[in-house]
């Protein structure tokens, strides 16, 4: 314990469902954090139990409890609901416990690892946006990174058994932050997102289709291999992403509103950790925020290098 | 009226005192696939007035994937969508407009700028095991003031039950009236009436049923007629079939097929069938025809509107557009994957493309 206290950062999972228990399996395997809580409401959780069993201290006393203990965590990755999140998140500040917030919640600067983790590794709290805005954000990145983009939109396809409550009923903030994340993070001019749930048996992996915009004469060559170096960042932290076609390119018609684009096809299959293989759109929220999490570690440990001496 | 027709209505519900059922023409909507998005104001206006004249009801006016859906992924409109529902709106008489949106692709904010257009029906469409998707799209309309209308898409894929499920969801959510919609044209005679019954018998007097049909199996007016037998109090339609796939139900069609079985949808059929043939007509790129490709897409359980984007991804891989559409019925895709038609073209070039005797 005393090795890895202090060689790890420390962290508590706060939500003991399907996410919090595929984050928690992550977790367990990263050289730079330790989840030592895992944080629920209801004493009956299967996810509570499981932390149990491995290892976790889990409690369903809530935040109340965690934030009660003498030790505190170093990170705090927040898996319940926008709502509870915007309640939790000032309490976390307080205490500079750094948040991770998966919720739709949209407190902190937002956050794609392959992309902006560098810039906010100091900030208290930063969101994950969404699914379909950590599988594409990253390609529009890659494609404004070599030429302007004035119009990028995205299309994400999910299982249907893979897209929960929380994506149902908030459909048009998934849209609207997947959106706003490909201004801001992918650095196109005008962003828009469509989402579609496909109930197809056996469960189809996530699919994520990605058009940009793009000048006529742009050097396509130079395109594709942005993309394709860009795709091997994000396999770096999520394992099933690939590309599922060379990017493809097309002159302008009228249907493409005049416009020169590049479409890149990408699919991610789930690591199957906790989650099924199917549900990428989940596993990719869960492998950002590891990442994330050990950008965290990193700074944080390495402030303490200092203070041992 | 005979008394076999009679008999027809003997357990039906009238939509109203003056009219057993109520149409709903798409042609300025569902249209909007087959003209690739390319309406104009001026196009819109020809036709709104000729539908408005001969008494058309309800016309529904949007991009063809529904509010916002002018995008890379379907098509980007030629004239914005909310331009053509203010035209629409300007031109009608007596007629409502309707627009569409799915959730996913358009949000609540498109539904307020519609409204605030004029538009007065709100249709509100989702796969058809997706229906609580629109739940918080419903609740807005009705707080509107709109009248709100339900699609289930691709019915032809789930049984009567599971529909009946979904329905129940739409209606709890505020909508009004929730349609059967055959997007892949694959519903046959009986099945239709089946999934029309089961509507019935769930939503009882909290909400209407209705059927969208389309001719991918020359079935839309058979099809319409039997909805009807089974209870469904709102029938969509396009004069001239002008919509994805084949097209259509037809609405003159239908409009004369209702009058012989005494069935009063308040359109002059004469009137119809002129607007049919001099107002629609010469605005439409060519007739929806059941050919190869729309055939396929009835024939394989395909969405509709898969067909133009599966034709044009033919072209530019060299690849069989028929081959598309049974690898889309094969993957199940949903409507609104137009994009993974390109996907599925691009495997198809490349395996055309591999050496005989490698994979």
């Amino acid at each position: 314990m005393t090795s890895s206290a202090t060689s790890k950062a420390t962290a508590a999972i706060v939500g003991s469902g399907n996410i919090g228990t595929d984050l928690m399996y992550k977790l367990q395997r990263s050289d730079l954090i330790e989840p030592r809580w895992m944080i629920g409401v209801d004493p009956d959780s299967p996810g509570l139990r499981r932390a149990a069993q491995h290892g976790v201290e889990a409690s369903a006393g809530g935040v109340d409890w965690l934030l009660a203990q003498d030790e505190k965590p170093d990170l705090v990755f927040e898996a319940t609901s926008a709502y509870v999140h915007r309640a939790n998140a000032p309490r976390y500040a307080e205490l500079g416990i750094q948040a991770i917030d998966l919720t739709p919640a949209a407190i902190g600067p937002a956050v794609v690892p392959a992309v902006n983790l560098g810039e906010h590794v100091d900030a208290p709290n930063v969101s994950l946006i969404t699914c379909g805005g950590q599988a594409t954000i990253p390609i529009v990145a890659a494609v404004s990174r070599v030429v302007e983009v004035p119009y990028a939109e995205i299309v994400a396809s999910v299982a249907s058994p893979s897209a929960g409550p929380g994506t149902r009923n908030n459909i048009d903030e998934f849209t609207k932050a997947t959106a706003r994340g490909i201004e801001v993070i992918g650095s196109a001019r005008k962003g828009k997102a469509i989402i579609i749930l496909n109930p197809a048996e056996p469960p189809m992996f996530m699919q994520d289709t990605i058009f940009c915009a793009i000048p006529e004469d742009a050097d396509r060559e130079a395109i594709a291999e942005s993309i394709r170096s860009m795709a091997a960042d994000v396999a770096g932290y999520v394992p099933g992403y690939r590309l599922r076609a060379e990017p493809q390119f097309d002159d302008p018609n009228p249907m493409s509103g005049g416009m020169a684009r590049v479409a890149v096809f990408i699919e991610v299959e789930g690591a199957g950790d906790f989650l099924p293989p199917y549900s990428g759109n989940l596993d990719i929220m869960t492998a950002a925020a590891t990442a994330v999490g050990e950008g965290f570690a990193t700074r944080i440990l390495g402030d303490r290098v200092p203070a041992a001496r | 009226m005979t008394l076999n027709q009679q008999a027809l209505f003997e357990d039906a519900k009238a939509y109203s005192a003056d009219l057993d059922i109520r149409v709903t023409d798409s042609s300025l909507r569902d249209g909007s696939h087959a003209k690739r998005h390319q309406f104009t104001v001026e196009h819109v206006r020809s036709i709104v007035a000729a539908l408005d004249d001969a008494g058309v009801p309800v016309i529904e006016v949007t991009h063809g994937d529904g509010l916002g859906g002018s995008s890379f992924n379907y098509g980007f409109s030629h004239t914005p969508e909310q331009e053509l529902i203010k035209e629409a709106v300007k031109t009608a008489t007596q007629a409502k407009i309707a627009f569409l949106m799915l959730p996913g692709l358009g949000t609540r904010d498109d539904i307020r700028e519609a409204a605030g257009n004029g538009a007065s029906i709100c249709r509100i469409a989702t796969h058809c095991t997706e229906a609580d998707i629109s739940v918080q799209h419903f609740g807005l309309a009705r707080d509107l003031g709109l009248e709100t209308v339900g699609f289930l898409m691709m019915s032809h894929s789930r049984p009567p039950e599971v529909l009946a499920e979904q329905a129940r969801i739409m209606v709890d959510a505020g909508c009004q009236c929730v349609y059967v919609v055959d997007s892949a044209g694959a519903l046959i005679m009986e099945q239709t009436g089946d999934r029309i019954a089961a509507l019935v018998a769930e939503l009882g007097d909290d909400a209407q049923v209705g059927f969208h049909g389309h001719e991918n199996l020359g079935l839309g007016v058979a099809n319409s007629v039997i909805a009807v037998r089974n209870g469904a109090q709102q029938i969509d339609g396009s004069t001239r079939r002008f919509g994805a796939g084949a097209g259509n139900t037809p609405v003159e069609g239908f409009v004369a097929v209702a009058e012989k079985l005494g069935i009063r949808t308040g359109i002059d059929t004469l009137k119809i069938i002129d607007a049919a043939e001099d107002v629609v007509r010469p605005v439409m790129d060519g007739e929806c025809l059941l050919d190869r490709l729309s055939l396929t897409i009835g024939y394989a359980g395909v969405y509709s509107s898969f067909l133009k984007h599966a034709d044009r991804q033919a072209q530019r891989y060299g690849v069989s557009g028929a081959e598309i559409l049974i690898e889309a019925g094969r993957r199940k895709l949903v409507g609104g994957q137009e994009d993974q038609l390109i996907d599925i073209a691009v495997a198809l070039a490349e395996k055309n493309s591999a050496p005989a005797g490698k994979k």
